[in-house]
């Protein structure tokens, strides 16, 4: 998995509350694997494509200059729905690092952790003001810094988010799990023979 | 010390380890199903063994065809592999599974519960949000992504934070045919889609008590509509008489410790919730979904709300953008809404109490509208041709199907047209679910055979009291 240090990207507000994950990638693209060279197009397809492969000028992404931002900041409950890690396939394949929101759904922040794009909790308000702010200053930059918990924007303004320390940790190392919980094999086995409650199991 | 909760005290039994706040938690059952194509891809690509192929169990459902058993119907080759991929990786990996054509074969969320995989106590995950369902049965169990689920391929084990709790106490009695599905989205209505988000959810009280295994079943199913990727019920009598004799459930001496075990898992007197909730079950009516999102429900015999009395600018916008998609106008009864499909089935109400539902609707009864009747497993099929409700059916004109998750996601090709309506008995009414443009209102199998025959919504305890 690829590292995440700091990243600094155009910022592209998304006002849906409760994007589910319906909507970041709709069902049927969920068959074509994720190498698939088209990927970057499935994201948001259906808000972002009419049926006859136009494109919908209403739609962020279809708008200069946001078809180059690459950390978005969206609304309450980001991610929900359906366990598909392919919506985060989806970021990552149109080069999207970073996702700002005052809540993520559980699975959606692990699937993204997993996949080397920062989920970031900022309050509300904040969320509010900074989408706010790039539909006023289209174009303008967020720089997210993993190693001091910090976004800056608003030509210069800082906010702090939280991340636990593991989670931290592998992210800035771009650890994969599995390699590393391979480790504790023994520790595993040790569990595995030692579980006197679940002997009828 | 407090007591511990039903969460608590299975949790601290499957702690592997644990470092900087994260534990490694151990998984007892992992099911899975067509999607899990890529897990069984990425162990190929590293070399990779299955630690526990003993612990898993998979069977088709998503991309599974509910109207041909032959392959041969299968026209789109990517459907084909997808559907096929599942035996022969089950093969090559030593995993039990239940193919397509196998009679054990359909929703995993039905089956692991029918085969006696899914068991008080234990630990479950699945490469799907909708295992939470399983938590019914008092144990923790939980969806996750495809990376995960290589994770516990390789390992049996994932790294997780230790949840909140919160109890859901739903204390009286159901009116006349009132069902879990309309306690679920109840309680969605009230505590909101993202009200559970961090939470494990216990559901409790009288109302919980009374419930059947179905419809406990039900309501866990919905607990990820509620922002909780984990909802369970404690288990009593009617999970250990219902978990009696399945195939995967413990016999003999296993089953005489199993029980004293499993009696020993409700949250104890003094356990202390992070939050606690109360729903009044007397209150609660038949329900319709109306908007995109399952907290927009109304009681059959409500109006649609007005978004000008929302004083909450988000909320407001959220409910006009709602009226746009699906075609509605402020303040209409919802009994005047038609329908264009109905749908019976998915991991949420496809068991065999759902469709002695419908049935009862249907008996004697003609459909108006095209409807399927989708069960969620060959032997939830089986069951009810052998009660003749098949044959209620057909006779009202609704198709029988093949086991599958069918119109719920529509990846098998059962679609709504752009700008159709569905009465669906599944869980979610997200834009575009069933279909590009599709419009989804979320019923209880009783409130969808109603619908099916009068071509809209319609009160199902007025049906009833006719019959
Ligand atoms: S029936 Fe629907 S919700 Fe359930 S597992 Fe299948 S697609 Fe998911």
């Amino acid at each position: 998995m690829e590292p995440f240090k700091s990243f600094k990207s155009m910022g592209m507000p998304i006002d849906i509350l409760n994007c589910d994950t319906d909507a970041i990638i709709p069902a049927r693209f969920l068959r074509i694997p994720l190498d698939d060279p088209d990927y970057n197009q499935y994201l948001f397809h259906d808000l972002r494509f009419n049926e006859d492969g136009s494109e919908k000028p209403d739609f962020i992404m279809n708008q200069q200059p946001f078809r180059d931002a690459k950390v978005i900041v969206a609304d309450v409950n980001w991610g929900c729905g359906s366990s598909r890690e392919h919506a985060v396939g989806a970021l990552v394949a149109n080069g999207i690092r970073v996702v700002i929101a005052p809540s993520i759904a559980d699975i959606h922040r692990s699937n993204c952790m997993k996949n080397g794009v920062l989920p970031v909790i900022l309050s509300r308000e904040d969320c509010d003001t900074l989408r706010a702010h790039m539909h006023e200053a289209p174009g303008a930059e967020i720089d997210v810094d993993l190693e001091t918990q910090t976004v800056t924007a608003l030509n210069g303004t800082t906010f702090n988010f939280e991340i636990g320390p593991f989670d931290k940790h592998r992210m800035l190392n771009g650890i994969d799990d599995i390699g590393m919980t391979m480790e504790l094999d023994a520790e595993i086995s040790a569990f595995e023979n030692d579980r006197k409650d679940y002997a009828w199991l | 010390m407090a007591g511990q909760t039903l969460f608590d005290k299975i949790w601290n039994r499957h702690v592997v380890t644990e470092k900087h706040g994260q534990t490694l938690l151990y998984v007892d059952r992992h099911l899975l199903h067509d999607g899990s194509i890529w897990g069984f891809e990425r162990l190929r690509q590293n070399g990779w063994k299955m630690r526990r192929p003993d612990q898993a169990f998979a069977t088709p459902d998503h991309y599974t065809p509910t109207h041909t058993a032959s392959l041969d119907d299968l026209t789109d080759p990517r459907a084909r592999e997808i559907a096929l991929a599942i035996k022969s990786n089950s093969e090559e990996f030593g995993v039990t599974v239940f193919p397509w054509g196998d009679k054990r074969q359909g929703i995993a969320h039905v089956v692991g519960p029918e085969q006696g995989i899914t068991l008080p106590g234990l630990t479950m995950v699945c490469g799907d949000s909708h295992t939470s369902t399983h938590g019914a049965l008092g144990c923790i169990s939980m969806g996750i992504g495809s990376s995960e689920v290589t994770h516990v391929m390789a390992t049996q084990t994932l790294w997780q934070t230790k949840p909140k709790t919160m109890r859901i106490n739903i204390e009286g009695k159901l009116g006349f045919s009132v069902t879990a599905k309309d306690v679920i989205l109840a309680v969605i209505r009230q505590i909101g889609t993202a009200g559970g988000t961090g939470y494990a959810i216990e559901f409790a009280g009288s109302a919980i008590r009374d419930m059947s295994m179905e419809g406990r079943l039900t309501v866990c199913n919905m607990t990820i509509e509620a922002g909780s990727r984990c909802g369970m019920v404690a288990p009593d009598e009617k999970t250990i008489e219902y978990v009696k004799g399945r195939p995967f459930a413990p016999k003999g001496d296993k089953w005489d410790m199993a029980l004293k075990f499993w009696r020993s898992l409700p949250s104890d007197d003094d356990a202390v919730f992070d939050a606690e909730v109360t729903v009044d079950a007397n209150a609660i009516a038949p329900m319709v979904t109306w908007g995109n999102s399952p907290q927009e429900a109304v009681q059959v015999t409500e109006r649609l709300p007005d978004p000008d009395k929302e004083d909450d600018p988000d909320r407001k916008a959220t409910l006009l953008a709602a009226y746009d998609y699906m075609g509605l106008t402020p303040g209409m009864p919802i009994a005047e809404i038609a329908v264009d499909k109905v749908f019976i089935g998915a991991c949420t109400n496809a068991r065999i109490e759902d469709l002695r539902a419908a049935a009862a609707v249907a008996k004697g009864r003609k459909a108006t509208v095209p409807t399927l009747v989708v069960p969620g497993s060959g032997l939830v099929k089986e069951q009810a041709e052998a009660e003749g409700l098949d044959k209620v059916f057909t006779e009202a004109g609704f198709e029988w199907r093949l086991p599958g998750c069918s119109m719920c996601v529509g990846m098998n090709g059962d679609l709504l047209k752009p700008g159709e309506r569905s009465a669906s008995t599944s869980n979610r009414n997200f834009r575009g679910r069933q279909g590009v443009d599709s419009r989804t209102h979320l019923v209880s199998p009783a409130m969808a055979a109603a619908a099916a025959i009068t071509g809209h919504f319609t009160d199902v305890r007025t049906m009833m009291e006719d019959a």
